[in-house]
């Protein structure tokens, strides 16, 4: 799995001081350029490229003949609904753990945060080789049928996505106080189910967003595991496409593009400061 | 009563398939405790997948770590226009993300045997294939890398580099220290842990990348991940031992990495937490 950071939001209170300043902003500039060709030229290329499909004229063939071809939309879907499982899941486990750690078992504290590395110490090429030796004969057969296999695809899934939903989850408990917050429900009578579901949940919108988005944007083109566990979804699909199509990658990588953009530029959008909660 | 299902799913999907790889490759071929399949991993094939990963994750390391430290001061401090260092940390957590299959098909568009980039320097004369290019080696997997390796770079730094107290520039102009005596004796030295960790952190991120280079090639690049994912579909090291060693040695050096990561970045919180 590739490690990936959600743009964090930072104050920039560190202006530049005057006398170095224009040269500053010369070798910014310089630099800003070179990196800006790196980054655009192949995805210009790219889009180029997906423009080309007709003879002779400039037009969005490929992407009519992507959306037309008869496993995008499948393979698209299932990895939608694998990703939404993935993240409920994910957020099933990780909000109660991450709120009785900062609450009650701060001693927990670091095992956890151990364990939610885990994914970044096991590559997902390994982690699914684990998981096919593990679950590949009885008695915890898994991988027998392909709805059994996207079962433990989608707990891979929830599994990778711990690091992101854990740190997430608890910026934003330590962003509120959540003792006050507790105590005071539980003084109104409270029991823990609804202390979780309407005080601790509504408090956390923006940092279960943001972990979901980002979960999003990791599973929704997921390869390695898809791939070993023999499953129709988008990566597996994206990866075909590529070996067997002239045009129709380019739109596809192109989408794929927007989609990352949409599910990180909505993360930025809602962690902005001032806009919290 | 909370953290039980989290201790479970975890066991179950993240500690208990590695460890079953830890026990096998223990196990030799009649079942009994070995380190033979440890002693095998000096065979050709996987020292050349080995050696493949560690060129690659770090070169791509330290040049990501340098052109991302670059470009997130350039962002921060450079005296640019505010919507670039918003736009540019956008772009980061977009393109940190877009690895895998959509990255290998762009760069295939750009600098494949029929890319725009290929085909424009025809047009200049400059054959880049026949002059022993190509997008499928060490070089080109490592220019694709470099695409979510600086952003992630940025990404760590910029917070860093927001870290670097005011009062320590104008202490040391006050003092007549240049810009350059200020970056040398007590800007850099600051961040050194940090940027050394997060180049680390991006050795550990490029060594465990298996679906990009898989849909470059098709698995056929001698690289550690591929050669786990030969394996797991089929015995190519004619040694199911070996295959499980190979996968531990990666969890080894992934573990390796992390930890270096969060000792050193421990260590750069104490200035600039």
């Amino acid at each position: 799995m590739t490690i990936s950071t959600a743009p964090i939001p930072v104050t920039t209170d560190t202006e530049p001081t005057a006398v170095p300043a224009k040269r500053n902003r010369f070798w910014a500039w310089v630099i800003i350029a070179f990196t800006a060709l790196y980054f655009l030229v192949p995805l210009g290329a790219t889009f180029w490229w997906s423009l080309r499909a007709e003879a002779d004229k400039l037009g969005f063939e490929a992407y009519r003949r992507l959306f037309d071809d008869a496993n995008f939309w499948p393979s698209f879907t299932e990895s939608v609904i694998n990703a939404i499982a993935a993240i409920f899941l994910s957020l099933l486990i990780i909000v109660p753990t991450a709120y009785w750690v900062t609450l009650r078992l701060p001693k927990l504290r670091p095992v956890v945060e151990f364990i939610t590395l885990l994914p970044f110490v096991i590559p997902a090429v390994v982690l699914v080789f684990g998981l096919i030796r593990l679950y590949g004969r009885p008695p915890l057969l898994l991988t027998a049928t392909y709805d059994s296999s996207r079962v433990l695809l989608v707990c891979a899934y929830a599994a990778l996505s711990f690091p992101y939903m854990f740190r997430s989850v608890d910026n934003g408990l330590r962003a509120m106080d959540v003792r006050s917050l507790t105590e005071a429900a539980q003084s109104l009578g409270a029991g823990w189910p609804t202390i979780l579901r309407r005080v601790i949940f509504p408090n956390l919108r923006v940092a279960l967003l943001s972990g979901a988005l980002l979960t999003f944007a990791i599973v929704i083109g997921e390869l390695t595991i898809a791939l070993f566990m023999a499953q129709q979804t988008f990566g597996p699909y994206m990866a075909n496409l590529t070996r067997s199509k002239v045009y129709e990658p380019s739109a596809m990588a192109i989408v794929a593009f927007a989609l990352t953009w949409a599910a990180m530029g909505t993360i930025a959008l809602i962690t902005r400061p001032g806009k919290r909660g | 009563m909370g953290v039980l299902p989290f201790f479970l799913f975890s066991g179950m999907f993240l500690i208990a398939p590695a460890i079953i790889l830890a026990y096998r490759s223990l196990e030799g071929p009649d079942g009994t405790l070995t380190l033979d399949n440890y002693r095998a991993l000096t065979s050709d094939t996987v020292v050349a997948a080995y050696s493949m990963s560690v060129r690659i994750s770090l070169t791509t390391a330290v040049l990501g770590g340098v052109i991302g430290f670059f470009l997130a001061w350039a962002v921060s401090m450079g005296g640019l226009p505010g919507p670039f260092r918003s736009g540019l940390t956008t772009f980061s957590g977009v393109a940190s993300n877009f690895a895998g299959v959509p990255l290998a098909a762009a760069f295939i568009f750009t600098l494949g045997r029929v890319g725009v980039v290929t085909a424009l320097f025809e047009l200049i004369g400059v054959d880049l294939y026949g002059s022993g290019f190509t997008i499928y080696s060490y070089w080109g997997l490592s220019l694709i890398y470099l695409f979510f390796q600086i952003p992630l770079m940025v990404l760590v730094m910029l917070p860093a580099l927001d870290g670097l107290k005011r009062d320590w520039r104008e202490a040391a102009e006050n003092l007549g220290a240049t810009p350059g005596q200020y970056w040398r004796r007590v800007a850099l030295p600051v961040l050194l842990p940090s940027i050394l960790g997060t180049m680390i952190l991006l050795f550990g991120n490029a060594f465990g990348a298996h679906a990009t280079a898989y849909a470059l090639t098709g698995g056929l690049l001698p690289l550690a991940t591929l050669l786990i994912g030969q394996q797991i579909s089929g015995d190519v090291l004619n040694n199911p031992g070996l295959g499980y060693a190979v996968a531990m040695g990666m969890v080894f050096i992934m573990a390796l990495s992390i930890f270096l990561y969060s000792v050193l970045q421990r260590r750069s919180e104490r200035w600039l937490g």
